[in-house]
């Protein structure tokens, strides 16, 4: 763990997430993986932004059709640290994910992937792109595709779908 | 006098620029807000030749979605086939012989040259200067040639599988590429003396279109744009993938800013390319092109991969989700000039439109790959 992953790994904990698991960057493609309230994600990227970092992306992932709920992951936390606290009982199925991609342009290498669960019939989560401001055509492209509500986010019409759209082609239960 | 002045200064006016124009190169659109010849505001719109390629990877298997990867970024379509075929083989856990890395590096190094030199030649057309595009074309032909003598395409390339490549290169494939490092090195020196020292040319690029690094992190800024602004970061180098650690090769980085940085950096890219190319034909081992035990169907197990490979617009990331059956779950494309065309609303404020067109073009845009 490179030293910057390590003061990442700490800043996090102050913000007590609900899991976070330092993940094999060969198997992964990413060092660290964070999952966090819908309310932290803009404290995510403040710290995100303090360190540096930039913001390859933002997507969402619609649960609602998964074969199988996603893997327990062991959790390598920081020495000393409490075993992070369950993820929502409520059921995969009734969820959408959205995830972060934060890169760092430094030296050193130290992917982070900050997820977070918002319900299904209510996907809503403040916007980050107060913060970078790239993160405003990705969360609309998120909206387009999701039909996810980015609060305070300025401008949500369609980006890439025409501008009369009122469909999501990525949730799993559309149909053409 | 007061009146006046208040009056003077609500004369804007609404140019629309595209979504058929010869400056934005394909169907991109930029709604922008005129003081006179000055910019006050400017508002890319997206979307007019969006196919939704991610919903349609979630309807095929694994393998059918490469030769979507070829038409994101139609001019430098192997970089793109580089990063799937890398998320999938990590996800699926397939090691890649090295010859087949040795070939993917040579073909996707000749690939970012072919992309660069139309770049080229459509950005000094912007600039008003129209040889310098018939020169490009020509050698950009000699690439095309070399790379369907191999791939069986000359464009929308779909060359790289699941373990390897679809096919060996050949002796004729060798002797051509080490002519055309030939050539291109010695036609190199006339590009530059055709435009890079054209006073036209300074005069329409040097500082103008600046571009802060503090910019391009904010706004997830990548590539030639990225070191053009004195950020030296390369997938190749900073996040090493294939054989690229084995090869010696520089990163081009101007700190000036301006428009002109990011075309010296991609001038001096090509040169750093063919270095690559010439060297992985000299290193080029024997072997296997395709891993003997790659499976025939791909059932990559439960969980989310990530990958990241350098294009020749920066960084392309791909993200997919697999629930463990043959058919992508969900699959993500990370596009470079998606982020850095994002930044062009704040970096064009107050430039002239004869200027905002040059760093647009500055930026190198491929409307495919933004609108996907």
């Amino acid at each position: 763990m490179t030293m910057l992953c390590e003061a990442l790994t700490n800043d996090f904990i102050a913000l007590a997430p609900l899991a976070l698991v330092a993940t094999d960057y060969k198997a992964k493609g990413y060092h660290l993986d964070i999952t966090l309230a819908p309310a932290q994600v803009v404290a995510a990227a403040a710290i995100m932004n303090g360190r540096g970092y930039t913001l390859e992306a933002v997507t969402g992932v619609d649960w609602l059709t998964a074969a199988a709920p996603k893997p327990a992951k062991k959790a390598a936390l920081a020495e000393g640290e409490e075993a992070p606290a369950e993820e929502p009982a409520a059921p995969v199925a009734e969820q959408m994910e959205v995830v972060y991609d934060y890169s760092h342009t430094g030296k050193e290498l130290c992917r982070v992937v900050v997820r977070c669960r918002i319900p299904r019939d209510n996907p809503e989560l403040p916007t980050v792109s107060e913060v970078f401001p790239g993160a405003n055509w990705h969360e609309r492209e998120t909206h387009d595709f999701f039909g996810i509500r980015f609060l305070g986010h300025p401008d949500l019409s369609p980006l890439l779908l025409p501008e009369d759209a009122d469909f999501h082609p990525l949730l799993k239960d559309f149909k053409a | 006098m007061n009146d006046l002045a208040s009056s003077q200064n609500q004369e804007t006016f609404v140019l629309n620029l595209g979504p058929q124009h010869p400056a934005t190169h394909g169907v991109l659109r930029v709604k922008l807000t005129m003081d006179g010849e000055y910019i006050k505001h400017a508002e890319p719109v997206l979307g007019y030749i969006h196919r939704m390629h991610e919903k349609m990877g979630e309807n095929r298997t694994w393998a059918q979605f490469m030769p979507n990867t070829g038409r994101l970024d139609y001019l430098g379509a192997l970089s793109y086939n580089h990063g799937y075929a890398q998320v999938v083989e990590r996800a699926a856990g397939i090691e890649v012989p090295e010859r087949a890395e040795y070939i993917r590096v040579i073909t996707v190094e000749l690939n970012r040259i072919a992309s660069h030199l139309l770049w080229y030649g459509a950005f000094v057309l912007d600039l008003g200067g129209f040889t310098p595009l018939l020169y490009a074309f020509d050698d950009r032909e000699h690439i095309l040639d070399l790379l369907e003598s191999v791939t069986g395409s000359r464009l929308t390339f779909c060359y790289f599988r699941f373990g390897g490549v679809y096919n060996d290169i050949d002796d004729d494939f060798i002797t051509g590429t080490r002519a055309f490092i030939k050539r291109m090195r010695s036609r190199l020196p006339d590009y530059h003396n055709l435009v890079t020292k054209n006073i036209i040319m300074i005069k329409r690029l040097k500082e103008v279109g600046p571009i802060s690094a503090e910019m391009c992190r904010r706004y997830g800024a990548t590539g030639p744009v990225l070191r053009g602004s004195g950020v030296c970061y390369d997938v190749r180098k900073n996040e090493p993938y294939s054989v690229y650690p084995e090869l010696d090769f520089d990163i081009p980085v101007y700190h000036e800013c301006d428009s002109m940085a990011r075309y010296m950096v991609r001038m001096d890219e090509i040169e750093q390319s063919l270095r690559i190319v010439e060297q992985g034909l000299d290193k080029l081992p024997e072997g296997p092109v395709m891993a003997e035990k790659a499976p025939k169907i791909i059932k990559p197990p439960v969980g989310d991969y990530y990958a990241a490979v350098e294009a020749a617009r920066g960084t392309f990331g791909i993200r997919v989700v697999s629930d463990g059956t043959n058919t992508p779950y969900r699959l993500k494309l990370r596009s470079p000039t998606f982020s850095n065309l994002s930044l062009y609303g704040e970096a064009c404020q107050g430039m002239l439109l004869a200027d905002a067109l040059a760093l647009m073009g500055s930026l190198d845009l491929v409307i495919p790959e933004i609108d996907r």
